[in-house]
């Protein structure tokens, strides 16, 4: 049985939309998501809230400054960028009182009420154009696993599709 | 001998974890995914496991960026439930069967599999909501857990084969325990979201339903799929539906799906369900029984 073959590198970064937190961006963000952990602690939520900018000169020197900046304003997007990982950029938002939709919303440019009811229409599609690729390269791809139906389905569109 | 029965999967929606201790399951949004699991609460019930191993992972509970295990095997007696930022959630301490556990530890990383331990870990949403969903909220788990955490958070996490081929390893492994015990094994997490990003809220529901039909019958093109495609097709979060593969690999080839449930959306992600029973051998069932006794003696020369 042949193992399933190797990306190469940093092929991911063709998905839009996304930043895989891989071990370089685990690296460059390890600050910053230590910083996320310490929220765990109610005392440090406190401490957080009672004055950010102290907080995280105090305890996390080590943030670079777009790192600092993208906390205390928020920039959800931005943090990912700059190392932050979902799971832990979400303690952020938890810290704040937020539900995870209201970071969804934000990071999608979007409402939380429009958020939720995109998910409850069914989520964002992969089908739509400019989902799968930044380069167009797997703007067809589809998966291997789904059936290719999709010529038939997708018909309708007008687009033509190559298998 | 022990034996591995059935296999479990289930997503491990941290949102469904909140609608059980905020005593919402039974708004109409909830019912729609708890009714999904009431037919899995009898089954799991007839089959009394008597040990199971939730295959999960560690949402920066446990383990953050300070290490990053593959995979991390809890070989303790217990593992007390993570505060993850609200407080530990409200359910019974995980027992663990360390016995078992350093069994499968020393049988699977003498296959080569390198394997962590763990003798203290606590363990968060990932593994106590797919054991909520299954069990419901009795005041102690029915059966010791033996838990097995892979990450899944940096990329990347380890490929379709590999946890394949950790499955067979630890079916090998629990086959050659001695002790009578009934095991049954969840593979937990996905299926299709995204929850970063701009992408966020990607939903691919026909790649859910072949990953499921593929699952039961042709688990080999699965393990076939790389991670650019998981991600792209499924969500950058979608990924972790390579835990899955352990379950798979640790049944027989040929498999009974017995239930399947599938609904969209949980939060911010599409849940999926199966039950898969190994199909049942005449011929094995006149082994003579080993009583506890007796096989811990075995270990016990086994090991000195």
């Amino acid at each position: 049985m042949a193992p399933a073959k190797h990306t190469t590198e940093k092929e991911y970064d063709d998905i839009p939309g996304t930043y895989v937190f891989d071990a370089d961006r685990s690296r460059l963000g390890y600050h910053l998501n230590m910083f996320c952990m310490s929220l765990m602690k109610a005392e440090n939520r406190k401490a957080f809230k009672e004055n950010e900018e102290k907080y995280l000169d105090d305890r996390f020197p080590q943030l670079t400054r777009e790192q600092r900046e993208a906390i205390l304003k928020r920039q959800y997007n931005r943090l990912l960028e700059l190392g932050g990982n979902i799971y832990f950029t979400a303690k952020l938002g938890a810290s704040d009182g937020h539900p995870f939709q209201h970071l969804a919303a934000l990071m999608t440019g979007s409402t939380q009420q429009d958020y939720a009811d995109l998910m409850l229409r069914g989520g964002r599609s992969v089908e739509i154009k400019g989902n799968r690729s930044r380069s167009g390269k797997y703007a067809n791809a589809g998966s291997s696993i789904v059936k290719a139906e999709k010529a038939k389905s997708k018909s309708s569109k007008g687009k033509k599709r190559r298998g | 001998m022990a034996r591995i029965v059935a296999g479990v999967t289930s997503s491990h929606v941290p949102a469904i974890g909140a609608a059980i201790d905020n005593h919402r399951t039974g708004e109409p949004y909830w019912q729609r995914v708890f009714e999904g699991f009431e037919r899995s609460k009898e089954w799991i019930a007839k089959i009394k496991p008597d040990v199971c191993i939730v295959v999960y992972n560690d949402h920066a509970s446990a383990f953050s960026v300070e290490m990053i295990p593959t995979f991390a095997l809890g070989t303790a007696t217990e593992f007390p439930i993570a505060d993850e930022g609200w407080g530990p959630r409200p359910v019974p301490i995980v027992k663990g069967h360390p016995e078992l556990a350093a069994h499968i530890a020393q049988s699977v990383i003498l296959d080569e599999f390198d394997l962590t331990l763990c003798n203290k870990m606590e363990v968060d949403h990932g593994l106590t909501v797919p054991l909520n969903l299954m069990f419901g909220s009795p005041k102690e788990w029915p059966c010791p857990v033996i838990p097995l955490a892979v990450n899944v958070v940096m990329y990347p996490p380890p490929t379709g084969h590999r946890c394949f081929m950790l499955g067979k390893a630890i079916k090998k492994a629990v086959e050659s325990y001695p002790e009578d015990l009934k095991v049954v094994i969840f593979g937990t997490g996905g299926m299709s979201h995204q929850i970063s990003g701009q992408r966020a809220g990607l939903i691919n529901s026909k790649f859910d339903h072949a990953f499921l039909d593929n699952l039961t019958k042709n688990p080999q093109k699965l393990v076939k799929m790389d991670h650019l495609e998981y991600m792209r097709e499924a969500g950058a979060e979608g990924v972790e539906m390579v835990m899955w593969l352990i379950m798979r690999g640790a049944l027989d080839d040929k498999v009974d799906e017995v239930y399947r449930f599938y609904t969209v959306p949980a939060s911010n992600t599409a849940v999926g369900h199966i039950i898969l029973e190994n199909r049942k051998k005449a011929a094995k069932k006149s082994a003579p029984k080993m009583k506890r006794a007796a096989a811990r003696a075995k270990i016990d020369r086994v090991r000195s």
